[in-house]
This record gives C-alpha cells, sequence and structure tokens, in this order.
C-alpha cells in the first residue's frame, strides 16, 4: 500500500501526484505513438476513430460529467465544427488556422444557445438538446452554401508544413495529427478541472444552491462549460469531417448524439478516463461482435447474419448492465480493481456504496 | 375550406402525439423521469395490434385485439418495472435516461428481429370509410382516434385526481419518503405507473398503425415529436400534454403548406424551444417557485 505524503498546497492540485504517476502516463503516451510502427494498418485506422470519438467525448464529459448538464445534441455541435471546417478549407484557408476557427465557431454557436437553453434543468435540457440535434439535420439541407445541401461536401486533402496528410494515403500521419489534438486538448482540460473555472463547475454539478452561496456565478459558469464543451465538440467534429472524408445532413443523425453521450456514461461519468474507455468499447465493440458472429456462424447452425443492428443492441445491454449494477462506468469498476490490489487484503464490500437519494419535487398539483 | 381540412387532419395527428406524450406524463408524474422508451413501446404497440387484429394473423375482432394488445403491453410494462428499472431505484433521475434510451435499442432490436423492418400496416373495420359534414371530409380513422383520445385523457384526468391509487401516485412523485411513512407502497405504485404508461401506449399504437405504416425505427422519431408535444405543455400536466400534441400536430401541417421546404419538420422543435425558452416549465407549468 503506497501513502502519498503531502508537502505543499499544491500536492493536492497537482496534474501528477508523483513521478511514479508521470511514468505511467509517459509509458502510455509513447505506447500511443509506436503503435502505428507495431501495429497492422488496419488497426491505425480504428486507433485514429478512438482518438477522434475520446475527443468528441471529452467535450460532453465536461458538460454531463463535470457541470452535470446534461446534453443529447452534441452531434450537432460536431456538425458546426465539421461544416466550418471544411467551408473554410474550401475558401482557401490552411488546416491548421481552419481547425481553430472552427473550434471557435462552434464554441460561439454554443454560447449563443447556452443561454437560452441552460435557462432549463435535467430533462428539460436534455430533450431541448435533442431538439436542437433533429433541427440541425435539416438545416444542413438549408444552408447549402455552406453544407452542400443534400449531397454534402468533400472534405480536401491537410497540407501541414509540406506534407499531404490523407486519411487513406497516409494514414499514420492522420493518426499521428488526431493523436496530437487529442492530447493537447487533454491537458488543457486536465488544467481547466484544476483551475478555479473548473472547480466552479464540480461546485455547479454538485449543487447549484451551495455553489452560489460560495460566490459562484451559476449562470456564467454554465455558459463558460457549454462554451468549451462545444469547442471540443466541433474540433473533434472537423478531425471526423476528415476522417468519413465526405459529409452531409445525415453524417451528424441524432443516433450519434445518443451515442456520444452513452458513450461517456460506459467510461464513468465525472473522470476524464471515462470519455477514453468509452470511446474504445464504442470504436471496438461492433468490431468484437462480427468476429463473435463469425465465430457462431462458423461453428453452429444458427445464422446471426440474419438479425441485423445486433452490435447496436449489445451496445444497450451493456449500457443497461452497466446503468444498473456500475453506475460510474468502466471507470468506476477500474477503481474498485485498483482499490482492491492496493488495499489487498483489507479491502470491503461496502467502500464504494452511494447514498441513495429519494424523490422530491416542487410540483404542487 | 381547405385550412379546415388541413386542420382536422393536423388535429388528428396531434391526438396520437398527445396519447404517446400522456404516456410520458404519466411516468414523470409517478417518477419525475422522462421514459426514452415510450416512443418504442407505441411501435411495439402497433405491431402487437397487427398481429392480434390483421388476417392471416390471430385475426380477432377490432376492439378484441385493441384489449389483449393493451393487457400485453401492460404487462411488458409491469415486468419492466418489476425486474429491471427496480434495479435503479434511489439513482438520481439521470440513470433513467440512460436506461430507457437503452431499453428503447433493446425494443427496437426486438421487433425488428420478429417483425422484419418492412412497413407493416392495420385492418380496421373503419379504413377507408369517410364522414361528410358539409363540403368537409372526415375519415373515419381521424374521428375514432379524435373520441378515443378525449375519453382517455378524461379517464386518465378523473384517475388522478379523484381515485386512491391516483392520488397515492401523485404523492409517491411528490416525496418518496413521505409517500412511505404515509403507508403508500411506493414500489408497487411505480409498477402500476409503468403498466398503465404501457396500455396507453399500446391504445396509441394501435391508433396509430391504424392510421399509416409502421416500421420498427418509427418509435424513435414519433417519440421526439412527443416529448416536444409533453414538454409545450409541461411534463407532469395531462390536459397540457393533449393540448401540446395538438399544438404540435396544427403546427406541422399549415408550417409544411406556408413555409418553404426544410422549415416544415423544424417547426415543432422551434415552438417547442420558443415554448421553453418563454416558459421554461411548459405551458401549463406545475413549479410555481423553487424553494431551496
Amino acid at each position: 500500500m503506497r501513502v502519498q505524503f503531502k508537502s505543499s498546497y499544491d500536492d493536492d492540485i497537482n496534474l501528477f501526484q508523483d513521478n511514479r504517476h508521470r511514468i505511467q502516463y509517459g509509458i502510455l503516451i509513447l505506447l500511443a505513438i509506436a503503435a502505428p510502427f507495431v501495429l497492422p494498418e488496419y488497426f491505425v485506422g480504428e486507433l485514429t476513430q478512438i482518438a477522434i470519438w475520446s475527443l468528441a467525448g471529452l467535450g460532453l464529459m465536461l458538460l454531463v460529467g463535470h457541470t452535470g448538464q446534461v446534453s443529447l445534441g452534441h452531434a450537432a455541435f460536431m456538425a458546426i465544427g465539421a461544416f466550418a471546417n471544411i467551408a473554410l478549407m474550401a475558401r482557401g484557408w490552411p488546416f491548421i488556422p481552419a481547425l481553430i476557427a472552427s473550434a471557435v465557431i462552434t464554441g460561439v454557436a454554443g454560447a449563443v444557445l447556452a443561454r437560452p437553453l441552460l435557462r432549463m434543468t435535467g430533462i428539460y435540457l436534455a430533450i431541448a438538446t435533442l431538439a436542437l440535434s433533429v433541427i440541425i439535420e435539416d438545416i444542413a439541407i438549408i444552408a447549402e452554401p455552406v453544407t452542400g445541401g443534400v449531397s454534402g461536401v468533400l472534405a480536401p486533402i491537410i497540407e501541414l508544413f509540406g506534407y499531404e496528410i490523407d486519411r487513406y494515403g497516409t494514414p499514420t500521419a492522420f493518426y499521428y495529427l488526431c493523436l496530437g489534438v487529442l492530447l493537447l486538448v487533454t491537458l488543457m482540460y486536465a488544467n481547466l478541472l484544476r483551475s478555479p473555472s473548473g472547480r466552479a463547475f464540480l461546485a455547479v454539478r454538485d449543487s447549484e444552491v451551495s455553489a452560489r452561496a460560495l460566490g459562484v456565478n451559476v449562470a456564467n459558469t454554465k455558459t463558460l462549460a457549454f462554451t468549451l464543451s462545444c469547442a471540443i465538440t466541433g474540433l473533434a467534429g472537423a478531425l471526423y469531417a476528415h476522417m468519413v472524408q465526405v459529409v452531409n445532413y445525415e453524417s451528424f443523425l441524432i443516433l450519434i448524439s445518443i451515442t456520444l453521450l452513452l458513450q461517456v456514461v460506459i467510461g464513468g461519468l465525472g473522470a476524464m478516463h471515462g470519455a477514453f474507455l468509452g470511446a474504445i468499447v464504442v470504436v471496438l465493440l461492433p468490431q468484437v461482435i462480427a468476429t463473435l458472429r463469425d465465430l457462431v456462424n462458423a461453428h453452429t447452425p444458427i445464422a446471426l447474419g440474419n438479425y441485423p443492428g445486433m452490435d447496436m443492441a449489445a451496445f444497450a445491454l451493456i449500457i443497461l448492465v452497466m446503468v444498473i449494477y456500475e453506475p460510474r462506468g468502466l471507470y468506476g469498476v477500474w477503481l474498485k480493481v485498483r482499490t482492491w490490489f492496493q488495499l489487498f487484503p483489507l479491502y470491503r464490500k461496502g467502500m464504494f456504496r452511494r447514498s441513495r437519494t429519494y424523490l422530491k419535487t416542487e410540483r404542487m398539483r | 375550406m381547405d385550412v379546415l381540412q388541413l386542420l382536422i387532419s393536423g388535429i388528428a395527428n396531434g391526438c396520437i402525439y398527445g396519447l404517446l406524450a400522456l404516456g410520458f406524463v404519466l411516468i414523470y408524474k409517478a417518477s419525475e423521469a422522462v421514459n426514452f422508451a415510450q416512443g418504442d413501446m407505441l411501435m411495439l404497440g402497433a405491431f402487437l395490434g397487427i398481429t392480434f387484429i390483421n388476417t392471416g394473423y390471430a385475426d380477432l375482432p377490432f376492439l378484441m385485439g385493441l384489449v389483449c394488445a393493451a393487457l400485453v403491453l401492460g404487462a411488458f410494462g409491469y415486468l419492466l418495472e418489476r425486474f429491471v428499472l427496480r434495479g435503479i431505484f434511489g439513482q438520481p433521475q439521470f440513470a433513467m435516461v440512460i436506461l430507457t434510451i437503452a431499453l428503447g435499442f433493446l425494443i427496437r432490436f426486438f421487433a425488428g428481429t420478429v417483425w422484419g423492418h418492412n412497413p407493416m400496416s392495420l385492418e380496421t373495420p373503419f379504413t377507408g370509410q369517410v364522414l361528410r359534414f358539409g363540403g368537409l371530409l372526415i375519415p373515419m380513422v381521424d374521428a375514432v382516434i379524435i373520441g378515443a383520445t378525449v375519453l382517455l385523457t378524461t379517464v386518465l384526468y378523473f384517475f388522478f385526481a379523484r381515485t386512491r391509487l391516483g392520488v397515492a401516485m401523485q404523492a409517491s412523485s411528490q416525496n418518496q419518503m413521505a409517500a412511505y411513512y404515509m403507508g403508500i407502497p411506493v414500489k408497487r405504485v411505480n409498477a402500476i405507473v409503468w403498466a398503465l404508461a404501457g396500455v396507453v401506449a399500446a391504445i396509441a399504437g394501435v391508433l396509430f398503425a391504424a392510421k399509416g405504416a409502421v416500421e420498427p425505427s418509427v418509435g424513435l422519431l414519433f417519440g421526439i415529436k412527443a416529448f416536444a408535444a409533453a414538454v409545450i405543455g409541461g411534463l407532469g400536466s395531462l390536459p397540457g400534454a393533449l393540448v401540446g400534441g395538438l399544438l404540435v400536430g396544427i403546427v406541422e401541417p399549415f408550417a409544411g403548406r406556408y413555409l418553404p421546404s426544410g422549415f416544415g419538420q423544424v417547426a415543432p422543435y422551434v415552438l417547442m424551444l420558443a415554448v421553453l425558452i418563454l416558459r421554461p416549465g411548459g405551458l401549463f407549468a406545475q413549479v410555481s417557485q423553487k424553494k431551496v
């Protein structure tokens, strides 16, 4: 069992607890950088997808996991980021300014929408953002000069420092691009969480009333969280556009919004790790199911190919089990396992028991 | 005359939205959570209705089939609460949102596996019949839908306002702990609410199938429009759900007719966002002031 000896106030908010912690994450980053040299090309594509969905997940995690505002419409912001990026690049902008501009545009769109949206709480907010996600599909068709109408737009090839980066031509370079953006955003996110604004987010999530009593401006804090969340999601949308190459109104269906929310829940709300774990599940689950299906088809007379939509159903089943038995998601499972090893043999069953909340409402009719 | 015709078809559509919204409101009244699988339960009800009523399947008379579908889906709702949703009793409402979204996916997969993905429609005794009032043509289906909706809303309204069980449901949603202390079996009441939501979904589903074709994915988009309806009315108010449903139903054809193409589908959601921004609690808001 390791005991951390704190010798300054900064020890509570440092990015890394100690050198061991630093080395662990260093190894993880090295592994991520080394992956394209070791793995076959197909898996590099999968890793790129994981990086992009992790980025989108981080955006939503900031809002849902750390500020406590449920959004069921984040695909809309992915769409804004994607269309903004492609439209700017088509008008001659270089890639990096266009990427940054697409994050800014999405952030501004989020900030404009945040004020009216965040007057609502809980379920109402979830439904309002869900409506946003439906509306964006139609807007993508109506706003033809930017979005190319029904047929959509084609993502141009990225030129960066004289190199041409293309998802199919140079998958490794595209992977490093996504990884680089992801690492930068992760670092900014981690720093944000230990700043006063980040702590204000957590305060708002845990209790708006007590946050207000402690001098947090709740409306501004929520707006800031929504803006940053949208900006990160917009970045993810821009990268996603370059990955799928063709973007139209069907690229950001409501199902993507829902999957994104389920992704952060499965990963574990309230922990940055959750966004990454959830992305791994979302990207790899269809592969695992396809492999299993081939196995079953090969060894038994049951033809599972006759049941379309099985990966979505399996995903839903995992969510179901997760919400009932482990509401803190995969990261919660990991925490328990880690604690079990750290405290061995002193771990007790009730250590992670949550207090129950009972329903009480202000509705009087 | 043209406007009247549009109005009537809008009202009939709106009634189905309203019925679905009633299902949301029922669950919301009892457990302050929104059932994101309600649209999929409607789809399931529609398919059950087709199975019980259509020739080539069980071939029952229309009303018998409706009752059977309602019973089956009611039992489904009860068992769902008893064996799945009770697992998250005591967790925040957000868990319920996620859980019902996942349930919706599972129901859709189940329906796709059993009934396939081709659109099906219901054979009813009144298909194709038309009522005439002067120059006004009212399809019999629309008349039946409007009548059934008004009846069901009235029954449910009095159920919540006057019966012991209805009042117990309201009590258990307003303060679970206090309801426990007063001797209300909160868990069983919740299960009954889910059964009731299943029955309402079955009725809405059968009426929906009488009007148009059903396929497994119909529940999701239809459900989202019904959310809009329930939210416009103010979640938690039965008459509000009906009014919201009617508004959405009426706005849709008129927007499709008089606005440039593409704006028609968006109109219900814009209406909802407008209502939410101006009156965050919906038209029939039930929270007068927030206590600390």
